[in-house]
């Protein structure tokens, strides 16, 4: 695939927006602030070709792996294969009801496309350290992509990864967080300060990028760093903003897990309409 | 009158706190979820959110514990116990500490997010530890009162609340005896044991076939005596829960009846995790613990 240019991607991102305020609206309850402050970095992962993937055979063995282990923001993640061409768009209001793939969280269980499943947090980048494990034993030219959050940096099953990756200097995995700054209780400032992250990285043994998770060609820029080669995993800490795009939500508690009115439905969809 | 059995124990901790100085109040990152934000506001020295850190919120836990104080640390039940089993089974059973787990959004109640929240084994775990004790109360009155002999119990227990909405059935001036498997109404035909917000449907069914129905609130230890004598009367036995089959209610009465054989039912969630649902009686109905699969089974018998 072609990369898409910078208007294109934002173009792509506002209708991603779109479709996780629709889904969680259909779907009765859903996380739309992390949603739509991963919206950028996934956009990016998948339309900035960060990542190699073939739509039509999303589970061919050259592709990257791909683990989203804050598995709540499942909506961005679904619009975006929706998007890529994975599976029907219509299948998107599907979210949350009953037998569908399209679980709360991803589900192995009900869905193939997901490398693992995901919604309880703090094990996503061990599986994503055993995964580039295996693709290093096997020679392979793939490399795994991990995308995580602030809150999840809680987790200290998440640290025993990061120093394993560091110790077995897995060059193929690749981290990304998500930084909102917020978690279910607030503030990650108030609620477990993370600072200073980026040195915590450092001396475990990793490659460290900051960016703006919101700006396309600066966050480009930082995943293009993302490879399956030397001996350093490389985490890029993306500054964002949970509710992104939509005013009413940005850096509002209240949308972190909720229903969505019809009113609020309405209200955050006229919003997102200039592209 | 419907009421959620976390809002219950929110405003049971306010009342509890208040009374005795030792209760404090921790979670990892769900204190709204689990009802903890009027305690946190109130008692701001003896709340803690720890972070989305369970192994963590459980040792620091058993911390407060062996220093005299009266820990009562609430997630999701997925989580904890799901998340930090060693933890518990180490820190606190082995020392017999004295913390409170309480595990909220069991069962199916979480129906919206799906597998990863839904928590359809955690009897069995809690089960299984020497030391611990279970209780799993009926309604929101119950809630409160399971809350307040908790904190009297020296030792661990396990506090296994459901999210949803449910009927409050039980009076709030019957007493909760601990430990005492509490027969709801008498009956003939055959006995139902249930526990948590299931034990409604189970005491509209037995009113219908005549029907023993049993609220097995305290799981562990359990009142074989109540068990056995009920079952030998009715001469068949149902047994209800939002759990899995495996390890949870219905295997602690196949246990007890194993040696004093009586056909036995066996109604929960048949081997399988959970999915996500628009609602919660949608997936009651699918994994087959509605009041119409519970009479039905009933009839079978
Ligand atoms: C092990 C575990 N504990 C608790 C939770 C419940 N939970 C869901 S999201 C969340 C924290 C949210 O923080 P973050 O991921 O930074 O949220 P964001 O703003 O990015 O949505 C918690 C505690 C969980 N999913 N997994």
């Amino acid at each position: 695939m072609v990369p898409l240019t910078l208007p294109e991607l934002e173009k792509t991102a506002l209708k991603i927006r779109r479709h996780v305020i629709e889904m969680i609206h259909a779907a009765g309850s859903g996380h739309p602030g992390g949603s739509l402050s991963a919206t950028d970095i996934l956009v990016s992962l998948y339309f900035g070709n960060i990542l190699k993937f073939d739509h039509r055979n999303p589970k061919a063995e050259k592709r990257d792996r791909f683990i989203l282990s804050y598995g709540h923001v499942a909506p961005a993640y679904y619009a975006v294969l929706a998007e890529m061409g994975v599976f029907n768009e219509d299948l998107l209001l599907n979210l949350r009801s009953l037998d569908s793939s399209l679980q709360g969280h991803p589900s192995k269980v009900h869905a193939d496309f997901v490398e693992t499943s995901t919604g309880s947090l703090g094990q996503g980048l061990s599986v994503g350290a055993g995964m580039a494990l295996a693709l290093k034993s096997k020679k392979a030219k793939e490399k795994v992509v991990v995308l995580s959050s602030d809150g999840e940096q809680n987790e200290g099953s998440h640290w025993e990864a990061v120093m394993f990756a560091g110790h077995h200097s897995l060059g193929n995995l690749n981290l990304i967080i998500d930084q909102n700054c917020m978690q279910v209780g607030g503030m990650t400032t108030e609620v477990l300060n993370l600072e200073p992250l980026a040195e915590k990285y450092h001396a475990s043994g990793w490659d460290v990028y900051q960016t703006d998770g919101h700006d396309f060609r600066r966050l480009l820029t930082s995943l293009s760093n993302f490879n399956n080669k030397g001996n350093k995993p490389r985490v890029v800490i993306a500054r964002t903003i949970r509710g992104k795009g939509v005013s009413f939500m940005e850096g509002n508690e209240k949308y972190h897990a909720c229903t969505l009115s019809e009113e609020e439905c309405k209200r955050a969809l006229n919003e997102l309409v200039k592209g | 009158m419907e009421k959620s059995m976390r809002d219950a124990f929110g405003e049971a901790m306010l009342e509890l706190a208040e009374k005795n100085e030792r209760v404090f109040g921790l979670t990892a990152d769900l204190s709204s979820s689990v009802r903890l934000e009027a305690f946190g506001e109130k008692f701001t020295n003896r709340f803690f959110n720890v972070g989305v850190a369970e192994a963590n919120l459980i040792g620091v836990s058993v911390g407060l514990a062996l220093e005299g104080f009266i820990p009562f640390a609430a997630s999701f039940a997925v989580f904890l116990p799901g998340r930090c089993f060693d933890q518990i089974r180490v820190s606190v059973c082995q020392n017999k500490a004295n913390v409170k787990l309480v595990g909220s959004h069991a069962g199916l109640s979480n129906y919206g997010d799906g597998a990863t929240a839904q928590s359809v084994c955690d009897l069995a775990l809690m089960r299984a530890l020497p030391e611990m004790k279970i209780i799993c109360p009926a309604d929101a009155n119950q809630v409160k009162k399971a809350v307040f002999a908790a904190a009297k119990i020296e030792g661990p227990v396990y506090l296994r609340l459901s999210r949803a909405e449910t009927p409050v059935f039980t009076n709030e001036k019957d007493l909760f005896s601990f430990g005492k498997a509490e027969v709801l109404r008498k009956g003939k035909k055959l006995t139902i044991i249930s526990c948590g917000s299931l034990v409604y449907n189970c005491l509209k069914v037995g009113e219908q076939l005549d029907a023993e129905v049993i609220n097995l609130h305290t799981l562990k230890p359990f009142d074989r005596e109540t068990i056995l004598n009920s079952a030998k009367k009715t001469g068949k036995v149902l047994s209800v829960e939002e759990h899995s089959i495996f390890g949870g209610l219905g295997s602690a009465v196949a246990e007890a009846l194993a040696q004093d054989p009586v056909p036995l039912k066996m109604m929960g969630i048949a081997d399988s995790f959970g999915q996500s649902a628009r609602s919660y009686s949608e997936l009651l109905e699918r994994y087959g613990l509605t009041s119409e699969d519970i009479a039905r089974e009933a009839k079978s018998l």
